[in-house]
């Protein structure tokens, strides 16, 4: 049987929970159609770094707008999501890379923004204790942080189907097709019919797009993470550096998450990954020198989470340039977690308002696809 | 709680638990070694500082960690003693860097 | 003692050197395939042949035949040829057949072209009341210590739980001098029942002449209670007292050491953390790995053999382990196939060892009780999970182990969910209305046993690198 519901949203990752709470919030009743279950991939996976810092220029309005959206977290979803802010920090090991970080800086306040600082080594050395002596500055963001990227995705899940929302998972959303002006997904033995499609699935939303004749050079990738035993804490800003690949974060509990962005090798129809250690063992160099403190703390997991990337690096997120009523929300190329919340809140305003006051223009399919729009 | 039987011959091997000189015997594991030594060898747990003693001695459950020669987190129940090793105790989150 | 590979590549590797690893690294290396054994322990044996070369217990009727069985395999291994490196822990394995090893403080890298997993079996998570006061262990870990090290308890001891396993830790520590206050017996009388179609298998196994000696002569110098249907460890911040209950009485006795045991499970963190698909057996109430009767995974080149296939003991372990190696010799040099035992004598052999083990599984079923924990009893030993903070993210919203995670850190700590995995299974399970086979288990992932960033950080760079340390 098919049920028509206002909206389908294709992919439990934190964007399709976000959009399917938002256009609840709205006034909609959309269906959440999740292949495995909400937060299974890079969602529930990825290092929750919450950070507007170091991030390409055409995605900053929407970085700013899910910002304002993190800080009242709690209010939004009754779950504090473990969200903490104690900044972020991105470390110079070197005057050149100072240089650079100066001049970025520069380039942001030329545009209005102000959330990147440019700090010295004392105040790197005030705001991360442990880190080298050698490292002679960097940049600041200081309202960024971290949460629990679980934690978060299940609860934006789980508001909005308390807020209406229908949420099917563990089967797969098949036979995309659009008939007399409705959107129609198979979801198993059922079938959902809406104006609305909204195209969220991570990973796999390329291969959708393509179905519907809008390819987008998009790639499967599965960045690499692990995490130490509790040690005592030590630092509280997540740290990224300028130029080697290096994130890393204490949590609350005492783990240390150690991600940048090394890759393993992804099996989307496996839905599984093979990590490479050589890689991981960069990352272990690159904190071995870089906090000499971590040396004995021990690994206790790695993993990799599986996840979209495209060419340029940056998110598509706009409305089809060849269907009327899809909408697409995907390749968030390894720093779409703290985009979530504002993706969710402006794809909801596009779909019900026809737009959107966050600067997303840059970010729209047409980007591939000049002689469509 | 555990005593050695008059069966075993093996030679004493002499190893420090927090400073103090106990009495091994070869081919004791660390974890055994500090059962059988009758001290007071309790863990605090990195989460709640709960005591514990080892569980399984079969390098399973991770209640038997302990430093050895400055090395914080070894599962004592697969490390055989050796002639004036260093034991310590762990008291909650395992210090790192000192 | 070599701590490190010879070289970059084998035909075969075993990892584990118990029954089966012994027997399959022989039989390999017998037929000219190289052949690498990586095992975790000081010395080979496994648990059920713990310390084989070097225990102390040195008078034979002791420890009893059975154990003094494996030092002839140990021999065999010995003479092979094969590479045997102890005290060498395997962090992960992969669908490429790529091993990563971590010994005497430094990692290091090994392809195979055939892997043999035999890494056992671990003792059944007993998630009783108390069960992380300092002073309960598990009964395997008082025998690893009567094996290895002569240590037998002295103080006020109680055994309790069922399964042979239990009545040999009895007789031996009252052969070596040791106390043993009291046994509870965890047995629930209607599996005598449920068992007796299984009866004739049994009785005509070498389980059954050798099982009943040995509860006799226990029963001769212990008490023994039967029928105990709760069960729990007293004491603050120190045992004290162990509480049960027995045909609808309560008792309390006083005791310093209380070594619990209700069977043993195979030890599925490295194969799950390849990839090999794994399910859930409900007749010994654990996951077993998906295998063909040679022991091939789901992974191809991954074959498992011992307890890790599924418990079956020391003798069904050699048998799959011969069985596993002839697969593994079939294919890699089929003419050296033709000098080994034949393979209907190695399954004749095989189902000989199997016989009376489906009694032996319905007998000592654990009771539920036992197996699915309630209110403040501590499920997650690392992270200090209760049964009830559980049951209260299932409530918000956790449907299986791996959403668990993320509301309660179950599974998370050093042990990677081997004293909780099967109890989240089946209390989720519970909760849910599902089976465990649809609740699922952790996703394991390596490493499967932690490592320090410093030896992380000292990984060779390339593979060139790699053969340029190995070559050392």
């Amino acid at each position: 049987m098919t049920r028509l519901v206002d909206a389908i949203v294709v992919g439990g990752g934190i964007h399709g929970c976000s959009t399917a709470l938002h256009l609840c919030l709205a006034g909609m009743k959309p269906v959440l159609i999740e292949k495995d279950y909400a937060g299974r991939h890079a969602s529930g996976v990825n290092a929750g770094g919450v950070r507007q810092l170091a991030r390409h220029i055409p995605e900053i309005p929407l970085s700013i707008r899910s910002m304002g959206i993190w800080e009242r977290i709690s209010e939004l979803l009754d779950d504090d999501c473990s969200f903490e802010s104690h900044g972020q920090v991105l470390v110079a090991e070197d005057a050149a890379e100072l240089a650079t970080c100066r001049a970025r800086v520069a380039e942001l306040n030329a545009l209005g923004f102000t959330h990147e600082e440019l700090i010295d080594g004392a105040e790197l050395r005030r705001l991360v204790p442990a880190v080298a002596d050698s490292c002679p500055g960097g940049v600041v963001s200081r309202r960024d942080g971290a949460a629990n990227p679980a934690q978060t995705t299940t609860a934006f899940r789980r508001k909005a189907a308390l807020l209406g929302a229908t949420v099917c998972e563990g089967v797969a959303a098949s036979n995309i097709r659009q008939r007399d002006g409705l959107w129609q997904v198979d979801v198993g033995a059922d079938s959902f019919a809406a104006p609305v499609l909204v195209n969220a699935a991570g990973a796999w939303a390329g291969r959708i797009a393509a179905d519907l004749g809008e390819p987008v050079p998009v790639e499967t990738v599965a960045p690499m993470l692990m995490i130490t035993s509790r040690v005592p804490h030590f630092i509280d800003p997540v740290v990224i550096l300028r130029g080697r690949k290096l994130s890393f974060k204490q949590f609350a509990n005492g783990t240390v998450l150690i991600g940048g962005g090394h890759l393993a090798t992804p099996d989307q129809d496996r839905n599984e990954t093979v990590l490479d250690w050589r890689g991981l063992a960069v990352s272990a160099r690159t904190v071995f020198e870089l906090f000499p403190v971590m040396r004995d703390a021990t690994i206790v997991r790695a993993w990799a989470g599986i996840e979209a990337k495209t060419k340029d690096d940056l998110p598509v997120l706009g409305p089809s340039a060849r269907h009327k009523g899809l909408y697409h929300q995907f390749g968030f190329s390894l720093h779409g977690f703290q985009l979530g919340p504002g993706a969710g809140a402006v794809m909801a305003e596009l779909i019900v308002n026809g737009g959107t006051q966050t600067r997303i223009g840059e970010l729209g399919i047409d980007r591939f696809h000049p002689s469509t729009s | 709680m555990f005593k050695r039987s008059d069966q075993d011959n093996r030679p004493a091997v002499k190893m420090f638990v927090d400073g103090a000189a106990i009495a091994a015997r070869e081919g004791d594991s660390v974890a055994a070694a500090l059962l059988a030594s009758g001290r007071d060898i309790r863990r605090a747990t990195a989460v709640s500082g709960a005591p514990r003693l080892p569980y399984c001695m079969m390098g399973v459950c991770f209640d038997c960690l302990v430093t050895i020669d400055g090395v914080g987190n070894r599962q004592g129940c697969l490390v055989p003693v050796t002639e004036g090793m260093q034991i310590e105790i762990q008291k909650g989150k395992r210090e790192i860097g000192k | 003692m070599t701590t490190m590979p010879k070289r970059d590549s084998y035909d075969v590797v075993v990892i584990g050197a118990g029954p089966a690893g012994l027997a399959a690294a022989a039989t390999t290396a017998e037929a000219g395939l190289s052949t690498l054994v990586l095992d975790e322990n000081v010395g080979p044996g496994g648990q059920v042949w713990r310390a084989i070369t070097s225990t102390p217990v040195v008078a034979r009727d002791r420890l009893g035949a059975d154990y003094w069985a494996g030092a002839e395999l140990v021999q065999e291994l010995r003479a092979s040829g094969a590479e045997i490196i102890q005290q060498a822990t395997v962090w992960s394995l992969d669908r490429h057949l790529e091993i990563a090893i971590s010994a005497g403080g430094a990692s290091a890298f090994v392809k195979a072209r055939r892997v043999i997993l035999a890494t056992g079996a671990l003792e059944r998570p007993f998630p009783i009341p108390g069960w992380t006061l300092p002073g309960v262990m598990t009964a395997g870990a008082a025998q690893t210590m009567l094996k290895s090290s002569a240590l037998v308890p002295d103080a006020p001891t109680v055994i309790a739980g069922q399964g042979p396993l239990l009545w040999l830790l009895a007789a031996q520590i009252l052969r070596l001098g040791g106390r043993i206050d009291c046994i509870l017996d965890t047995t629930e009388r209607r599996n005598y029942l449920a068992a007796l179609p299984h009866a004739l298998g049994f009785v005509t196994s070498p389980y059954f002449t050798k099982g009943l000696a040995m509860m006799r002569e226990v029963k001769a110098k212990v008490r023994v209670v039967s029928g105990v249907s709760e069960l729990a460890a007293l004491g603050d911040s120190q045992l004290a007292s162990v509480s049960y209950v027995s045909r609808g009485r309560r008792e309390t006795i006083p005791a310093e050491l209380l070594l619990l045991h209700q069977g043993v499970v195979p030890n599925v963190n490295l194969a799950m953390s390849a990839g090999i698909e794994h399910r859930w057996d409900d007749r010994q109430l654990c996951w077993s790995p998906v295998l063909d009767p040679d022991g091939n995974t789901s992974v191809a080149g991954i074959a498992i053999a011992g307890d890790g296939a599924g418990i079956g003991g020391a003798s069904v372990a050699v048998a799959r382990g011969r069985i596993a190696a002839r697969g593994a010799v079939e294919v890699l040099a089929p003419d050296a196939a033709a000098a080994l035992t034949a393979e209907n004598v190695l399954r004749t052999t095989l189902a000989q060892a199997e016989r009376g083990r489906a009694f032996l599984d319905v007998l000592f079923r654990p009771a539920p009780q036992f197996r699915i924990p309630s209110g403040d009893t501590v499920v997650c030993r690392c992270e200090e999970v209760t049964a009830k903070d559980i049951l209260d993210a299932v409530a918000i919203g956790a449907t299986g182990p791996n959403q668990l995670k993320a509301y309660r850190r179950t599974g998370m700590g050093p042990c990677q969910g081997r004293l909780c995995g099967l109890t989240v299974t089946e209390l989720m399970a519970q909760a849910r209305g599902k089976s465990p086979e649809e609740i699922g288990y952790y996703r394991l992932r390596a490493p499967v046993k932690p490592i320090t960033l410093a030896e992380l950080a000292s990984v060779p760079k390339t593979e060139a690198d790699v053969k340029a340390v190995a070559r050392q």
